[in-house]
Protein backbone atom coordinates (compact mmCIF):
# COMPACT_ATOMS: atom_id res chain seq x y z
CA UNK A 1 0.00 0.00 0.00
CA UNK A 2 2.89 1.98 -0.53
CA UNK A 3 2.49 2.13 -4.37
CA UNK A 4 1.70 6.17 -5.03
CA UNK A 5 -1.87 6.95 -6.18
CA UNK A 6 -1.05 10.45 -7.03
CA UNK A 7 1.24 12.27 -8.02
CA UNK A 8 1.51 16.26 -8.99
CA UNK A 9 4.82 17.40 -10.67
CA UNK A 10 5.21 21.03 -10.83
CA UNK A 11 1.67 21.77 -11.60
CA UNK A 12 0.34 25.20 -12.11
CA UNK A 13 -2.75 26.30 -12.86
CA UNK A 14 -3.50 30.15 -14.43
CA UNK A 15 -6.61 31.26 -14.58
CA UNK A 16 -6.99 34.15 -17.66
CA UNK A 17 -3.49 34.17 -18.71
CA UNK A 18 -2.44 36.95 -20.38
CA UNK A 19 -5.06 39.29 -19.43
CA UNK A 20 -5.37 41.88 -16.04
CA UNK A 21 -7.22 39.40 -14.42
CA UNK A 22 -4.75 36.78 -14.85
CA UNK A 23 -4.88 34.48 -11.33
CA UNK A 24 -2.55 32.01 -10.59
CA UNK A 25 -4.64 29.20 -8.48
CA UNK A 26 -1.50 27.08 -7.86
CA UNK A 27 2.01 27.64 -8.13
CA UNK A 28 4.45 24.42 -8.71
CA UNK A 29 2.77 22.50 -6.82
CA UNK A 30 4.47 19.22 -5.92
CA UNK A 31 2.04 16.16 -4.09
CA UNK A 32 2.76 12.80 -3.70
CA UNK A 33 -0.27 11.10 -2.80
CA UNK A 34 -0.09 6.86 -1.45
CA UNK A 35 -2.63 4.30 -2.25
CA UNK A 36 -4.81 4.47 1.23
CA UNK A 37 -4.14 8.52 2.12
CA UNK A 38 -6.72 10.05 3.26
CA UNK A 39 -5.99 13.55 2.89
CA UNK A 40 -7.83 16.92 4.05
CA UNK A 41 -6.88 19.94 2.38
CA UNK A 42 -7.71 23.27 4.10
CA UNK A 43 -6.96 26.87 3.32
CA UNK A 44 -8.79 30.28 3.34
CA UNK A 45 -10.99 31.21 0.07
CA UNK A 46 -9.02 32.07 -3.19
CA UNK A 47 -5.90 29.46 -1.61
CA UNK A 48 -6.51 26.97 -4.78
CA UNK A 49 -8.48 24.73 -2.58
CA UNK A 50 -11.29 23.68 -5.24
CA UNK A 51 -8.81 24.08 -8.21
CA UNK A 52 -6.31 21.32 -7.14
CA UNK A 53 -10.11 18.84 -6.65
CA UNK A 54 -10.91 20.71 -10.75
CA UNK A 55 -7.23 19.64 -12.03
CA UNK A 56 -7.28 16.19 -10.43
CA UNK A 57 -10.65 15.28 -12.10
CA UNK A 58 -10.14 17.48 -15.60
CA UNK A 59 -12.54 20.30 -14.98
CA UNK A 60 -9.29 22.42 -15.76
CA UNK A 61 -6.32 21.27 -17.19
CA UNK A 62 -3.20 22.67 -15.72
CA UNK A 63 -0.62 25.00 -17.95
CA UNK A 64 2.21 23.37 -16.60
CA UNK A 65 3.25 20.55 -15.03
CA UNK A 66 2.17 16.85 -15.13
CA UNK A 67 -0.43 14.66 -13.25
CA UNK A 68 0.08 11.22 -12.65
CA UNK A 69 -2.72 8.69 -11.69
CA UNK A 70 -1.76 5.71 -10.88
CA UNK A 71 1.70 5.06 -13.05
CA UNK A 72 -0.68 6.87 -15.81
CA UNK A 73 -0.03 10.02 -17.44
CA UNK A 74 -3.50 11.87 -17.59
CA UNK A 75 -2.37 15.25 -17.70
CA UNK A 76 -4.22 16.35 -21.00
CA UNK A 77 -7.29 13.59 -20.08
CA UNK A 78 -10.74 15.66 -20.70
CA UNK A 79 -13.32 15.71 -17.60
CA UNK A 80 -15.47 12.00 -18.72
CA UNK A 81 -12.84 10.30 -19.22
CA UNK A 82 -11.40 11.20 -15.86
CA UNK A 83 -14.44 9.41 -14.83
CA UNK A 84 -12.34 5.71 -15.24
CA UNK A 85 -9.99 6.88 -11.99
CA UNK A 86 -12.17 9.29 -9.96
CA UNK A 87 -15.28 9.96 -8.41
CA UNK A 88 -16.47 12.77 -6.75
CA UNK A 89 -18.75 14.46 -4.26
CA UNK A 90 -19.87 18.19 -4.52
CA UNK A 91 -20.43 20.86 -1.79
CA UNK A 92 -24.33 20.81 -3.23
CA UNK A 93 -26.51 17.73 -2.71
CA UNK A 94 -28.59 18.78 -6.25
CA UNK A 95 -24.90 18.10 -8.23
CA UNK A 96 -24.09 14.75 -8.06
CA UNK A 97 -27.90 13.47 -8.59
CA UNK A 98 -30.00 13.20 -11.15
CA UNK A 99 -33.58 14.74 -9.54
CA UNK A 100 -35.92 13.57 -12.21
CA UNK A 101 -34.26 10.09 -12.12
CA UNK A 102 -34.77 7.35 -9.39
CA UNK A 103 -32.63 6.45 -6.46
CA UNK A 104 -32.56 2.63 -8.35
CA UNK A 105 -31.46 4.45 -12.11
CA UNK A 106 -29.29 6.74 -9.83
CA UNK A 107 -26.77 4.36 -8.76
CA UNK A 108 -27.00 2.26 -12.21
CA UNK A 109 -25.74 5.43 -13.73
CA UNK A 110 -22.87 5.13 -10.88
CA UNK A 111 -22.56 1.70 -11.58
CA UNK A 112 -21.90 2.31 -15.01
CA UNK A 113 -18.69 4.84 -13.71
CA UNK A 114 -16.23 4.90 -16.45
CA UNK A 115 -17.10 1.87 -18.50
CA UNK A 116 -19.04 1.62 -21.99
CA UNK A 117 -22.61 2.05 -21.61
CA UNK A 118 -24.58 0.23 -24.12
CA UNK A 119 -27.73 -1.44 -24.86
CA UNK A 120 -28.09 -3.59 -21.72
CA UNK A 121 -31.08 -2.68 -19.29
CA UNK A 122 -30.02 -0.37 -17.01
CA UNK A 123 -31.80 -0.95 -13.94
CA UNK A 124 -31.67 -4.64 -13.56
CA UNK A 125 -32.66 -6.76 -11.06
CA UNK A 126 -29.61 -7.89 -9.55
CA UNK A 127 -28.32 -4.55 -9.45
CA UNK A 128 -31.57 -3.50 -7.55
CA UNK A 129 -30.78 -6.51 -4.80
CA UNK A 130 -27.53 -5.09 -4.55
CA UNK A 131 -28.58 -1.50 -4.23
CA UNK A 132 -31.21 -2.38 -1.83
CA UNK A 133 -28.66 -4.32 0.62
CA UNK A 134 -26.32 -0.95 0.03
CA UNK A 135 -28.93 1.30 0.97
CA UNK A 136 -29.82 -0.33 4.07
CA UNK A 137 -26.61 0.32 5.68
CA UNK A 138 -27.07 4.03 5.43
CA UNK A 139 -30.14 3.84 7.86
CA UNK A 140 -31.85 6.27 6.32
CA UNK A 141 -35.02 3.84 4.88
CA UNK A 142 -33.69 4.72 0.88
CA UNK A 143 -34.05 0.88 0.47
CA UNK A 144 -37.79 1.17 0.57
CA UNK A 145 -38.04 3.85 -2.15
CA UNK A 146 -35.90 2.78 -4.95
CA UNK A 147 -38.04 4.03 -7.44
CA UNK A 148 -38.70 7.39 -5.68
CA UNK A 149 -37.49 10.19 -7.81
CA UNK A 150 -34.01 11.80 -6.13
CA UNK A 151 -35.68 15.09 -6.32
CA UNK A 152 -38.15 13.94 -3.44
CA UNK A 153 -35.28 13.33 -1.08
CA UNK A 154 -33.62 15.38 1.53
CA UNK A 155 -30.36 17.29 1.52
CA UNK A 156 -28.57 14.70 3.52
CA UNK A 157 -30.49 12.05 1.89
CA UNK A 158 -29.40 13.21 -1.08
CA UNK A 159 -25.73 13.69 -0.53
CA UNK A 160 -25.65 10.38 1.36
CA UNK A 161 -26.92 8.88 -1.85
CA UNK A 162 -24.64 10.45 -3.68
CA UNK A 163 -21.64 9.17 -1.32
CA UNK A 164 -22.46 5.80 -1.74
CA UNK A 165 -22.83 5.92 -5.73
CA UNK A 166 -18.94 7.40 -5.21
CA UNK A 167 -18.09 4.64 -3.80
CA UNK A 168 -19.96 1.77 -5.80
CA UNK A 169 -17.73 0.63 -8.38
CA UNK A 170 -14.43 1.33 -6.02
CA UNK A 171 -12.53 4.89 -7.83
CA UNK A 172 -8.84 4.85 -7.38
CA UNK A 173 -9.51 8.26 -6.38
CA UNK A 174 -12.12 9.50 -4.30
CA UNK A 175 -12.50 13.57 -4.14
CA UNK A 176 -14.95 15.15 -1.85
CA UNK A 177 -15.31 18.25 -2.69
CA UNK A 178 -16.61 20.47 0.66
CA UNK A 179 -19.38 18.40 0.22
CA UNK A 180 -20.90 18.33 4.05
CA UNK A 181 -20.96 22.25 3.87
CA UNK A 182 -24.50 22.84 2.58
CA UNK A 183 -25.81 20.45 5.22
CA UNK A 184 -27.22 21.80 8.51
CA UNK A 185 -24.84 20.74 11.22
CA UNK A 186 -26.43 17.29 12.84
CA UNK A 187 -26.93 16.21 9.04
CA UNK A 188 -23.29 16.90 8.24
CA UNK A 189 -22.17 15.36 11.55
CA UNK A 190 -23.39 12.13 9.73
CA UNK A 191 -22.60 12.15 6.49
CA UNK A 192 -18.98 13.50 7.17
CA UNK A 193 -19.17 9.97 9.87
CA UNK A 194 -20.75 8.11 6.61
CA UNK A 195 -17.56 9.31 4.79
CA UNK A 196 -14.61 8.30 7.37
CA UNK A 197 -16.95 4.85 7.16
CA UNK A 198 -17.08 4.34 4.00
CA UNK A 199 -13.26 5.29 2.96
CA UNK A 200 -11.97 2.82 5.49
CA UNK A 201 -14.21 -0.25 4.55
CA UNK A 202 -13.48 0.60 1.14
CA UNK A 203 -9.56 1.59 2.01
CA UNK A 204 -10.32 4.28 -0.59
CA UNK A 205 -7.55 7.05 -1.52
CA UNK A 206 -9.23 10.15 -0.95
CA UNK A 207 -9.29 13.78 -0.61
CA UNK A 208 -11.73 15.59 0.81
CA UNK A 209 -11.58 19.65 0.52
CA UNK A 210 -13.05 21.20 3.71
CA UNK A 211 -14.17 24.64 5.61
CA UNK A 212 -14.07 22.49 8.94
CA UNK A 213 -10.85 22.92 11.06
CA UNK A 214 -12.02 20.24 13.17
CA UNK A 215 -13.59 17.94 10.41
CA UNK A 216 -10.01 18.50 8.93
CA UNK A 217 -8.48 17.16 12.07
CA UNK A 218 -10.70 14.92 12.96
CA UNK A 219 -10.88 12.68 9.55
CA UNK A 220 -8.22 11.44 7.23
CA UNK A 221 -4.61 10.51 8.39
CA UNK A 222 -2.53 13.29 6.50
CA UNK A 223 -3.86 17.01 6.29
CA UNK A 224 -2.56 19.37 3.98
CA UNK A 225 -2.94 23.52 3.96
CA UNK A 226 -3.13 25.60 0.75
CA UNK A 227 -2.10 29.30 0.85
CA UNK A 228 -1.96 31.07 -2.67
CA UNK A 229 -1.45 28.36 -4.37
CA UNK A 230 0.96 26.48 -2.92
CA UNK A 231 1.04 23.95 -0.31
CA UNK A 232 2.07 25.65 3.06
CA UNK A 233 1.79 22.80 5.83
CA UNK A 234 1.89 19.17 4.79
CA UNK A 235 1.24 16.79 7.94
CA UNK A 236 0.41 13.32 8.33
CA UNK A 237 0.73 10.24 10.74
CA UNK A 238 1.43 10.95 14.48
CA UNK A 239 2.23 14.51 14.50
CA UNK A 240 -1.56 14.70 12.30
CA UNK A 241 -3.02 13.16 15.22
CA UNK A 242 -1.83 14.94 18.42
CA UNK A 243 -2.78 18.26 16.02
CA UNK A 244 -5.22 20.96 17.49
CA UNK A 245 -7.26 23.42 16.20
CA UNK A 246 -5.47 26.17 18.59
CA UNK A 247 -2.45 24.71 17.49
CA UNK A 248 -3.06 25.37 13.22
CA UNK A 249 -4.90 28.61 14.48
CA UNK A 250 -1.82 29.84 16.85
CA UNK A 251 0.59 29.26 13.78
CA UNK A 252 -1.39 30.16 10.75
CA UNK A 253 -3.86 32.24 12.31
CA UNK A 254 -2.51 35.35 10.06
CA UNK A 255 -3.34 33.61 6.67
CA UNK A 256 -5.87 31.91 7.53
CA UNK A 257 -8.23 34.83 8.04
CA UNK A 258 -11.31 32.87 7.35
CA UNK A 259 -13.27 33.03 9.61
CA UNK A 260 -15.97 30.25 8.88
CA UNK A 261 -12.46 27.71 9.01
CA UNK A 262 -12.20 28.62 12.65
CA UNK A 263 -15.93 27.05 13.56
CA UNK B 1 -72.60 15.13 -35.18
CA UNK B 2 -69.59 17.59 -35.33
CA UNK B 3 -67.65 15.77 -33.36
CA UNK B 4 -68.43 12.21 -34.48
CA UNK B 5 -67.73 13.76 -37.88
CA UNK B 6 -64.18 14.99 -37.03
CA UNK B 7 -62.80 11.62 -35.35
CA UNK B 8 -61.24 9.72 -38.25
CA UNK B 9 -59.43 12.61 -39.40
CA UNK B 10 -58.22 13.63 -35.81
CA UNK B 11 -57.36 10.06 -35.44
CA UNK B 12 -55.16 9.96 -37.92
CA UNK B 13 -53.77 13.55 -38.18
CA UNK B 14 -53.00 12.60 -34.39
CA UNK B 15 -51.11 9.46 -34.83
CA UNK B 16 -49.32 10.77 -38.19
CA UNK B 17 -48.22 13.55 -36.47
CA UNK B 18 -47.45 11.72 -32.78
CA UNK B 19 -43.62 10.67 -34.02
CA UNK B 20 -43.34 14.22 -34.32
CA UNK B 21 -44.26 15.07 -30.62
CA UNK B 22 -42.37 11.92 -29.51
CA UNK B 23 -39.45 13.36 -31.52
CA UNK B 24 -39.96 17.24 -29.64
CA UNK B 25 -40.40 15.08 -26.11
CA UNK B 26 -36.92 13.68 -26.66
CA UNK B 27 -35.09 16.68 -27.91
CA UNK B 28 -37.23 19.52 -25.19
CA UNK B 29 -38.22 17.29 -22.54
CA UNK B 30 -35.66 14.47 -21.91
CA UNK B 31 -32.32 16.33 -23.48
CA UNK B 32 -33.25 20.25 -22.49
CA UNK B 33 -32.54 20.88 -26.14
CA UNK B 34 -34.97 23.40 -27.69
CA UNK B 35 -34.20 22.07 -30.82
CA UNK B 36 -35.94 23.73 -33.75
CA UNK B 37 -34.41 21.67 -36.36
CA UNK B 38 -38.06 20.43 -36.77
CA UNK B 39 -39.55 22.65 -38.99
CA UNK B 40 -36.97 21.72 -41.53
CA UNK B 41 -36.26 17.76 -40.97
CA UNK B 42 -40.66 16.95 -41.34
CA UNK B 43 -40.15 18.15 -45.28
CA UNK B 44 -37.06 16.25 -44.99
CA UNK B 45 -38.60 13.19 -45.17
CA UNK B 46 -41.10 14.00 -46.83
CA UNK B 47 -39.05 14.93 -49.82
CA UNK B 48 -36.48 11.95 -49.47
CA UNK B 49 -39.20 9.88 -49.91
CA UNK B 50 -40.85 11.01 -52.23
CA UNK B 51 -37.91 11.67 -54.55
CA UNK B 52 -37.08 8.10 -53.78
CA UNK B 53 -40.26 6.63 -54.43
CA UNK B 54 -40.82 8.44 -57.98
CA UNK B 55 -37.43 7.67 -58.84
CA UNK B 56 -39.11 4.27 -58.41
CA UNK B 57 -37.86 2.71 -54.95
CA UNK B 58 -39.40 0.79 -53.05
CA UNK B 59 -41.41 2.95 -50.56
CA UNK B 60 -40.39 0.76 -47.41
CA UNK B 61 -36.78 1.43 -48.14
CA UNK B 62 -37.42 5.02 -49.42
CA UNK B 63 -39.40 5.59 -45.78
CA UNK B 64 -36.15 4.30 -43.88
CA UNK B 65 -34.09 6.55 -45.85
CA UNK B 66 -35.94 9.34 -45.17
CA UNK B 67 -35.42 8.19 -41.25
CA UNK B 68 -31.69 8.35 -41.87
CA UNK B 69 -31.54 11.43 -43.74
CA UNK B 70 -33.44 12.95 -40.73
CA UNK B 71 -30.97 10.96 -38.42
CA UNK B 72 -28.14 12.85 -39.94
CA UNK B 73 -29.56 16.25 -39.77
CA UNK B 74 -30.10 16.55 -36.44
CA UNK B 75 -26.65 15.17 -35.67
CA UNK B 76 -25.53 18.17 -37.49
CA UNK B 77 -27.53 20.17 -35.25
CA UNK B 78 -26.20 18.59 -32.64
CA UNK B 79 -22.22 18.93 -34.04
CA UNK B 80 -22.94 22.86 -34.33
CA UNK B 81 -24.15 22.77 -30.81
CA UNK B 82 -21.08 20.12 -29.02
CA UNK B 83 -18.51 21.07 -30.98
CA UNK B 84 -18.80 24.43 -32.87
CA UNK B 85 -20.79 25.55 -29.49
CA UNK B 86 -23.34 27.20 -31.44
CA UNK B 87 -26.16 28.35 -29.40
CA UNK B 88 -28.96 25.54 -29.54
CA UNK B 89 -31.72 27.72 -30.62
CA UNK B 90 -29.51 29.22 -33.58
CA UNK B 91 -27.99 26.05 -34.23
CA UNK B 92 -31.90 24.56 -34.86
CA UNK B 93 -32.86 27.61 -36.87
CA UNK B 94 -29.29 27.32 -39.04
CA UNK B 95 -30.18 23.86 -39.71
CA UNK B 96 -33.99 24.35 -40.30
CA UNK B 97 -32.57 27.39 -43.01
CA UNK B 98 -30.30 25.05 -44.74
CA UNK B 99 -32.49 22.32 -45.15
CA UNK B 100 -35.07 24.52 -46.60
CA UNK B 101 -32.47 24.63 -49.78
CA UNK B 102 -31.65 20.92 -49.18
CA UNK B 103 -35.25 19.87 -49.65
CA UNK B 104 -35.55 21.60 -52.57
CA UNK B 105 -32.84 20.54 -54.40
CA UNK B 106 -33.70 16.52 -53.32
CA UNK B 107 -36.86 16.98 -54.64
CA UNK B 108 -35.61 19.10 -57.97
CA UNK B 109 -39.06 21.30 -57.18
CA UNK B 110 -41.35 22.54 -54.69
CA UNK B 111 -43.28 19.93 -54.84
CA UNK B 112 -43.51 15.99 -55.84
CA UNK B 113 -47.11 14.15 -56.75
CA UNK B 114 -47.37 10.77 -55.56
CA UNK B 115 -50.60 10.18 -56.73
CA UNK B 116 -49.99 7.12 -58.88
CA UNK B 117 -46.76 5.93 -57.53
CA UNK B 118 -46.74 2.77 -55.18
CA UNK B 119 -46.53 4.19 -51.63
CA UNK B 120 -46.10 2.18 -48.32
CA UNK B 121 -50.25 3.33 -48.61
CA UNK B 122 -51.07 1.71 -51.73
CA UNK B 123 -52.22 -2.25 -50.53
CA UNK B 124 -54.78 -0.10 -48.52
CA UNK B 125 -56.22 1.58 -51.11
CA UNK B 126 -57.49 -1.95 -52.71
CA UNK B 127 -59.37 -3.09 -49.17
CA UNK B 128 -62.93 -3.24 -49.31
CA UNK B 129 -63.63 -0.79 -46.38
CA UNK B 130 -62.98 2.78 -46.22
CA UNK B 131 -59.61 4.09 -46.44
CA UNK B 132 -59.38 6.14 -43.41
CA UNK B 133 -59.58 1.96 -41.05
CA UNK B 134 -56.82 0.24 -42.47
CA UNK B 135 -54.91 3.61 -42.28
CA UNK B 136 -55.55 4.67 -39.04
CA UNK B 137 -54.50 1.21 -37.61
CA UNK B 138 -51.38 1.42 -39.84
CA UNK B 139 -50.25 5.40 -38.15
CA UNK B 140 -51.47 3.52 -34.57
CA UNK B 141 -49.07 0.57 -35.28
CA UNK B 142 -46.53 2.29 -36.02
CA UNK B 143 -46.62 5.05 -33.07
CA UNK B 144 -47.18 2.27 -30.40
CA UNK B 145 -44.46 0.48 -31.83
CA UNK B 146 -41.87 3.62 -31.99
CA UNK B 147 -43.24 4.41 -28.19
CA UNK B 148 -42.62 1.25 -26.86
CA UNK B 149 -38.74 1.42 -28.60
CA UNK B 150 -38.35 4.83 -27.09
CA UNK B 151 -39.54 3.72 -23.65
CA UNK B 152 -37.49 0.49 -23.88
CA UNK B 153 -34.23 2.32 -25.13
CA UNK B 154 -34.67 5.55 -22.59
CA UNK B 155 -33.97 2.64 -20.02
CA UNK B 156 -31.03 1.24 -20.82
CA UNK B 157 -27.71 1.77 -19.91
CA UNK B 158 -27.16 4.75 -22.46
CA UNK B 159 -30.82 6.14 -22.55
CA UNK B 160 -30.29 6.46 -18.90
CA UNK B 161 -27.17 8.46 -19.90
CA UNK B 162 -29.01 10.09 -22.04
CA UNK B 163 -31.65 11.22 -19.49
CA UNK B 164 -29.29 12.12 -17.01
CA UNK B 165 -27.48 14.57 -19.81
CA UNK B 166 -30.47 16.61 -19.82
CA UNK B 167 -31.42 15.99 -16.24
CA UNK B 168 -27.80 17.10 -14.81
CA UNK B 169 -25.06 17.46 -17.32
CA UNK B 170 -22.31 17.95 -14.99
CA UNK B 171 -23.09 14.79 -13.00
CA UNK B 172 -23.15 12.75 -15.75
CA UNK B 173 -20.21 13.78 -17.50
CA UNK B 174 -18.14 13.25 -14.01
CA UNK B 175 -19.80 9.61 -14.37
CA UNK B 176 -17.92 9.26 -17.58
CA UNK B 177 -20.62 10.09 -20.30
CA UNK B 178 -19.32 12.26 -23.19
CA UNK B 179 -22.43 14.52 -22.93
CA UNK B 180 -21.41 16.17 -26.35
CA UNK B 181 -21.87 12.42 -28.35
CA UNK B 182 -25.04 11.77 -26.16
CA UNK B 183 -26.65 15.20 -27.26
CA UNK B 184 -25.46 14.51 -31.07
CA UNK B 185 -27.29 10.71 -30.96
CA UNK B 186 -30.42 12.56 -28.95
CA UNK B 187 -30.93 15.05 -31.63
CA UNK B 188 -30.42 12.44 -34.21
CA UNK B 189 -32.83 9.98 -32.82
CA UNK B 190 -35.33 12.96 -32.23
CA UNK B 191 -35.05 13.69 -36.09
CA UNK B 192 -34.77 10.46 -37.50
CA UNK B 193 -38.47 9.82 -36.13
CA UNK B 194 -39.63 13.50 -37.41
CA UNK B 195 -38.45 12.46 -41.05
CA UNK B 196 -40.11 9.08 -40.26
CA UNK B 197 -43.09 10.99 -39.49
CA UNK B 198 -42.66 13.48 -43.09
CA UNK B 199 -42.15 10.43 -45.47
CA UNK B 200 -45.73 9.07 -43.62
CA UNK B 201 -47.10 11.74 -44.27
CA UNK B 202 -46.00 12.65 -47.43
CA UNK B 203 -47.27 9.07 -48.79
CA UNK B 204 -50.41 9.31 -46.83
CA UNK B 205 -51.66 13.32 -48.36
CA UNK B 206 -50.19 11.55 -52.05
CA UNK B 207 -47.49 14.66 -52.45
CA UNK B 208 -44.55 16.10 -50.56
CA UNK B 209 -43.78 19.69 -50.26
CA UNK B 210 -41.30 22.41 -49.12
CA UNK B 211 -43.76 24.59 -46.79
CA UNK B 212 -45.44 20.92 -45.54
CA UNK B 213 -42.83 21.53 -41.64
CA UNK B 214 -44.02 25.24 -40.98
CA UNK B 215 -44.99 25.33 -37.71
CA UNK B 216 -44.21 21.59 -37.30
CA UNK B 217 -42.01 22.73 -33.76
CA UNK B 218 -45.09 25.01 -32.23
CA UNK B 219 -48.02 21.83 -33.93
CA UNK B 220 -45.51 19.79 -31.71
CA UNK B 221 -45.21 21.86 -28.54
CA UNK B 222 -48.89 22.49 -28.34
CA UNK B 223 -49.34 18.85 -28.21
CA UNK B 224 -47.14 17.83 -25.77
CA UNK B 225 -48.33 21.02 -23.55
CA UNK B 226 -51.48 19.73 -23.60
CA UNK B 227 -50.85 15.86 -23.82
CA UNK B 228 -48.73 16.49 -19.77
CA UNK B 229 -52.26 18.83 -19.30
CA UNK B 230 -53.42 15.12 -18.71
CA UNK B 231 -50.98 12.62 -18.61
CA UNK B 232 -48.47 14.13 -15.67
CA UNK B 233 -45.20 12.87 -17.00
CA UNK B 234 -43.71 11.31 -14.04
CA UNK B 235 -42.15 8.66 -15.82
CA UNK B 236 -40.43 8.34 -19.01
CA UNK B 237 -43.58 5.69 -20.02
CA UNK B 238 -46.00 8.10 -19.36
CA UNK B 239 -44.01 11.22 -20.96
CA UNK B 240 -44.38 9.64 -24.12
CA UNK B 241 -47.53 8.86 -23.37
CA UNK B 242 -48.53 12.24 -22.76
CA UNK B 243 -46.95 13.02 -26.45
CA UNK B 244 -49.24 10.82 -28.47
CA UNK B 245 -52.11 11.58 -26.58
CA UNK B 246 -51.59 15.05 -27.04
CA UNK B 247 -50.68 14.75 -30.87
CA UNK B 248 -54.05 13.35 -31.12
CA UNK B 249 -56.13 15.69 -28.90
CA UNK B 250 -54.28 18.45 -30.90
CA UNK B 251 -55.78 17.53 -34.30
CA UNK B 252 -59.05 16.72 -32.68
CA UNK B 253 -58.71 20.58 -31.44
CA UNK B 254 -57.94 22.06 -34.65
CA UNK B 255 -60.33 19.27 -37.00
CA UNK B 256 -62.94 20.73 -34.71
CA UNK B 257 -61.48 24.34 -34.88
CA UNK B 258 -61.72 24.30 -38.61
CA UNK B 259 -64.97 22.77 -38.86
CA UNK B 260 -66.55 25.62 -36.70
CA UNK B 261 -65.39 27.90 -39.22
CA UNK B 262 -62.07 28.90 -37.87
CA UNK B 263 -60.05 30.15 -41.15
CA UNK B 264 -56.98 27.47 -42.12
CA UNK B 265 -55.23 30.49 -42.78
CA UNK B 266 -55.49 31.37 -39.26
CA UNK B 267 -53.86 27.76 -38.04
CA UNK B 268 -50.52 28.13 -37.12
CA UNK B 269 -51.95 31.76 -35.40
CA UNK B 270 -54.45 29.60 -33.23
CA UNK B 271 -51.63 27.01 -32.73
CA UNK B 272 -49.34 29.99 -31.52
CA UNK B 273 -51.74 31.47 -29.18
CA UNK B 274 -52.32 27.82 -27.94
CA UNK B 275 -49.13 27.58 -26.79
CA UNK B 276 -48.64 31.25 -25.41
CA UNK B 277 -51.88 30.76 -23.38
CA UNK B 278 -50.25 27.60 -21.87
CA UNK B 279 -46.82 28.59 -20.86
CA UNK B 280 -48.24 32.40 -20.54
CA UNK B 281 -51.07 31.56 -17.93
CA UNK B 282 -48.79 30.15 -15.25
CA UNK B 283 -46.93 33.04 -15.30
CA UNK B 284 -49.92 34.95 -13.68
CA UNK B 285 -50.60 32.64 -11.22
CA UNK B 286 -48.39 32.82 -7.65
CA UNK B 287 -48.76 28.81 -6.60
CA UNK B 288 -46.04 26.59 -7.72
CA UNK B 289 -48.42 23.92 -8.78
CA UNK B 290 -49.97 25.77 -11.31
CA UNK B 291 -46.72 26.32 -13.20
CA UNK B 292 -46.27 23.81 -16.17
CA UNK B 293 -43.12 22.35 -15.81
CA UNK B 294 -42.08 22.42 -19.77
CA UNK B 295 -38.09 22.02 -19.73
CA UNK B 296 -36.26 23.14 -22.41
CA UNK B 297 -39.29 25.88 -23.47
Amino acid sequence: MTEKMLVFEGITKIFNPGTQDEKRALNQIDLDVRAGDFITIIGSNGAGKSTLLNVIAGTHQAEEGRLIIDQKDVTKTPDYKMAAYISRVFQSPTMGTAGEMTIAENLSLADCRGKRRGLKWGVTRARKKRFRELLKMLELGLEDRLNQAVGLLSGGQRQSLTLLMATLSLPKLLLLDEHTAALDPRTAAKVSELTNRMVEENQLTALMVTHNMKQAIRSGNRMIMLHEGKVRFDVRGKEKENLTVEEVVKRFGATLKDESLLS
Amino acid sequence: MVVLSILPIGLQQGLAYALVALGIAITFRVLAFPDLTVDGSFPLGGAVAARLIFEGMDPTLATLAALVAGFIAGSLTGILNTRLKINSLLAGILMMTILYSVNLRIMGRANIQLLYKSTVFTFMENMDVVRFVPVILFFFLITAVVKILVDLFLHTEYGMALRATGDNEDMIRSLGVNTDNATVFGLGLSNGLVALSGALVAQDQGFADVGMGIGMIVAGLASIIIGEALIKPKTVFRLTLAAVFGSVLYRFIISLGLRLGLAPTDLKMATGFMVILALGVPAFKKTREGKIHLRGV
